[in-house]
């Protein structure tokens, strides 16, 4: 209306007429009424919540922002504003302003002046100012309970168990709970001669844990429960749960001796097979002919077999002589290649002249002169009676498994690494048996080693900067080829956990 | 005087009836009691006619007219036309004009000497109204609305325009029907001045919602009170000269 468009405008000017309700002269609006008038005619705070009630755990003095997240905010301050805010449905109205009304600290009373604006009557905006109360009721949260919940008063206990003789699968089984929290809720962990116990104050929270295990690892298990008491008149029954969980007993770089069964359902496939990959299912590679499958826990629960010779069993070689026998292929997610490689034990080297000629699927790795680890079935003297039903079967010298770092390694033998894991609160069960410290530090070692070795192992997990890690300034580039080592973007930030307060600072770096 | 009341708990009395100085039209509705409130205020005075037009009851939006003549619709009935020719007394013209915008009580505001139109109202409609009506016709606005027959109402002594009506405007209006205006609302804040309330030179009667505030604006600016007053000084005169004598 006031554009200017060269046209000549009339100067308009406001009249003013009478309040329709009291009378007093007023600029003309939509419901022709004062102000006044109109704030006693229609309340725009109707059906806005004035009370409610907040959750606050007395422990850790958090407010409860649901669904379920607990927020920490002082009295008074800006974040507790927002929060008492944000509490509140306003959907109808427009909010103006908001501001704290001072409440003694131990009433429990949180007051917030609120102002909104809303339409009302043919398009008039009032503004109104209205008061909430919030009431801080005591409600413990989780974290809080957890850490005040007595730690034999379990409902739950989930037994996990792997019958081999060694602990790496643990290790990683440890990192891979502690990257997704699947423990968070148990209220002791217990390590334990080939396992460790978990226990939970909640059924649901076991069975939750014990989901978490089968999609990580293949597993059987079974759940029973214990009736502890009985109230024949409330018809309540308290009951201790138990599950036994069992962890599929082959591991990662085992020599497996298919049974036949197996071996035909799978194609014919081995059968001598070497395990590469144990995820929910267990990959099965053929180092001769690079052939591979893999069998998912069902399937391995009704067919179950054990490896023929496992890790403890590794003998190193040395490489002397490789032919590669074909390209690099792309099997299970990594890359292999079959070779004919000439192999001393290096026990013998030096001493005699024995050697062998073995197929590989390290062709892609081994040059001559390597050290390599892997299986001397030439010298086993292995009783399996899946390898006896295989009459014809011609069994090479040696298998090998992996490129040995050890020669190389040498040099950086008890200095720290860049990096670091977490690692859970257990508690240790030494009563049992003669619990080997040494034993289960050096098979940590090991396993340390692997994830250096195996980016794909590293996938899953969360590693994190070592703080006390220097690097040396004379960087030992003197060997032609480097260390397998975990590049720094991998790593995370450092998360001290016992002291939370000073989090921020140590996520800087 | 102005009188409260409602059709049908319809405040919009405006819509169902029609007042002019000779007549007024009355919608036919399911109760007398709308009926008898016309007829006990103005049965001594002017003829009051209960009729529909065009079938429907919202009489007051369809015609327009004054002292001189009722302008009906062109969808008003034959048997309308005739009846409504033989319950208005015979100087009063009643005409049924051709005009596409049909409810010409929206469209037209008159008192019984200037009328305000709608500014696409037909030539011939025009020229009707000024012979019909025997009024000086104005094509206007009020307050930006082009219905000046439902944003404003007059008689020959005040009117009362749309409350955005700017002080401009309210001069020029009133300039053109040398009547004092006043902006104003009727049914508590209602700005359809003409759909609540009706007027003529002695008398209005508005919804039953219009306050009190609103009803002394009315009186006022109709100048009822002063009708009233000189009628009860006439009698006190009488009376006075009766003792006198």
């Amino acid at each position: 209306m006031e554009e200017d468009n060269g046209m000549f405008n009339v100067q308009q000017t406001v009249g003013s007429v009478l309040c329709c309700k009291c009378g007093i002269p007023m600029a003309p609006n939509s419901a022709n009424m004062c102000v006044k008038c109109l704030r006693s005619e229609v309340d725009i705070t109707e059906g806005l919540q004035k009370h409610v009630i907040i959750m606050w755990c007395p422990e850790c003095q958090k407010y409860l922002q649901p669904p379920r997240t607990w927020i920490k905010a002082q009295l008074e301050s800006k974040e507790l504003l927002t929060f008492c805010v944000k509490r509140l449905k306003l959907n109808k109205v427009k909010l103006m302003n908001f501001e704290f009304i001072w409440t003694e600290p131990h009433s429990r009373r949180i007051k917030v002046k609120l102002t909104v604006q809303k339409e009302v009557l043919n398009g008039v905006k009032l503004e109104q100012a209205y008061i909430v109360e919030y009431v801080q009721t005591d409600h413990m949260c989780e974290s809080c309970s957890r850490v005040q919940a007595n730690p034999d008063q379990w409902v739950a206990a989930v037994q996990l168990r792997q019958h081999v003789s060694h602990r790496r699968t643990f290790f990683y089984l440890e990192q891979l709970i502690l990257k997704h929290d699947a423990a968070i809720r148990a209220i002791k962990i217990k390590q334990m001669d080939e396992g460790i116990d978990f226990f939970f104050a909640n059924r649901s929270h076991a069975l939750k844990f014990v989901e978490f295990v089968g999609k990580v690892v293949p597993i059987k298990s079974r759940n029973d429960k214990q009736l502890v008491s009985h109230d024949p008149k409330n018809n309540t029954y308290n009951y201790k749960y138990t599950f036994s969980v069992e962890i599929c007993p082959i591991c990662r770089e085992d020599l497996i001796c298919l049974p036949p069964k197996v071996a035909n359902s799978l194609g014919n496939l081995g059968p001598l097979v070497l395990c590469v990959k144990v995820s929910n299912s267990v990959v099965l590679l053929d180092p001769f002919t690079l052939r591979s499958d893999f069998i998912d826990a069902d399937k391995y629960w009704r067919v179950p077999f054990k490896p023929l010779l496992s890790c403890k069993q590794l003998v190193e070689y040395i490489v002397l002589d490789v032919e590669p026998l074909g390209y690099e292929l792309n099997v299970a997610g990594s890359r292999y290649a079959l070779a004919d490689v000439q192999v001393a034990r290096v026990s013998d080297f030096g001493k005699n002249d024995k050697m062998s000629t073995v197929k590989t699927h390290l062709g892609h790795l081994l040059n001559s002169g390597d050290y390599a680890l892997g299986y001397d079935l030439y010298g086993a003297n292995s009783n399996d009676i899946e390898l006896d039903r295989y009459k014809n079967l011609v069994l090479p010298d040696a298998i090998l498994v992996k490129k040995s770092y050890e020669e190389k390694r040498q040099k950086t033998r008890g200095k720290p690494r860049p990096w670091k894991l977490k690692s859970m609160n257990m508690e240790v069960d030494s009563s049992s048996r003669k619990f080997d410290e040494e034993k289960i530090t050096t098979e940590y070692e090991e396993f340390l080693k692997d994830l250096e070795e195996n980016p794909e192992l590293r996938f899953n997990i969360s590693l994190y900067h070592n703080n006390e890690y220097q690097p040396s300034e004379m960087a030992s580039m003197t060997d032609g080829e480097e260390l397998p080592s975990v590049p720094l973007e991998e790593l995370l930030g450092d998360l001290d956990i016992s002291d939370e307060e000073d989090e921020g600072e140590s996520m800087i770096e | 005087m102005a009188t409260r009341l409602q059709f049908e708990n319809n405040c919009e009395i405006g819509v169902f009836s029609k007042l002019t100085n000779a007549y007024c039209l009355v919608a036919i509705g399911g109760s007398e009691n709308f009926y008898s409130t016309f007829e006990s205020e103005l049965a001594d005075h002017i003829p009051v006619v209960k009729t529909s037009i065009a079938g429907s009851r919202i009489v007051g939006r369809l015609c327009a007219g004054n002292k001189k003549g009722l302008l009906l619709p062109h969808t008003t009935t034959d048997q309308e036309l005739q009846h409504l020719r033989n319950s208005l007394p015979d100087e009063i013209v009643v005409q049924r004009i051709e005009e596409r915008l049909s409810a010409l009580g929206n469209c037209i505001a008159c008192n019984d000497h200037v009328a305000l139109t709608h500014t696409d109202l037909d030539r011939e409609t025009e020229e009707l109204i000024a012979d019909v009506l025997g009024v000086e016709v104005f094509r206007q606005t009020i307050a930006g609305n082009i219905l000046v027959g439902s944003y404003c109402a007059f008689s020959n002594r005040g009117g009362l325009v749309h409350p955005h009506t700017s002080i401009e405007d309210l001069d020029e209006l009133s300039t053109l029907l040398q009547v004092p205006l006043v902006a104003g609302t009727v049914n508590r804040g209602s700005e359809v001045i003409a759909a609540g309330m009706i007027v003529n030179d002695w008398t209005a009667f508005c919804g039953s919602d219009t306050t009190a505030t609103e009803l002394s604006v009315i009186e006022s600016v109709f100048k009822l009170r002063e009708a009233q007053s000189s009628e009860i000084v006439d009698e006190m005169r009488k009376s006075l000269i009766d003792t006198y004598v």
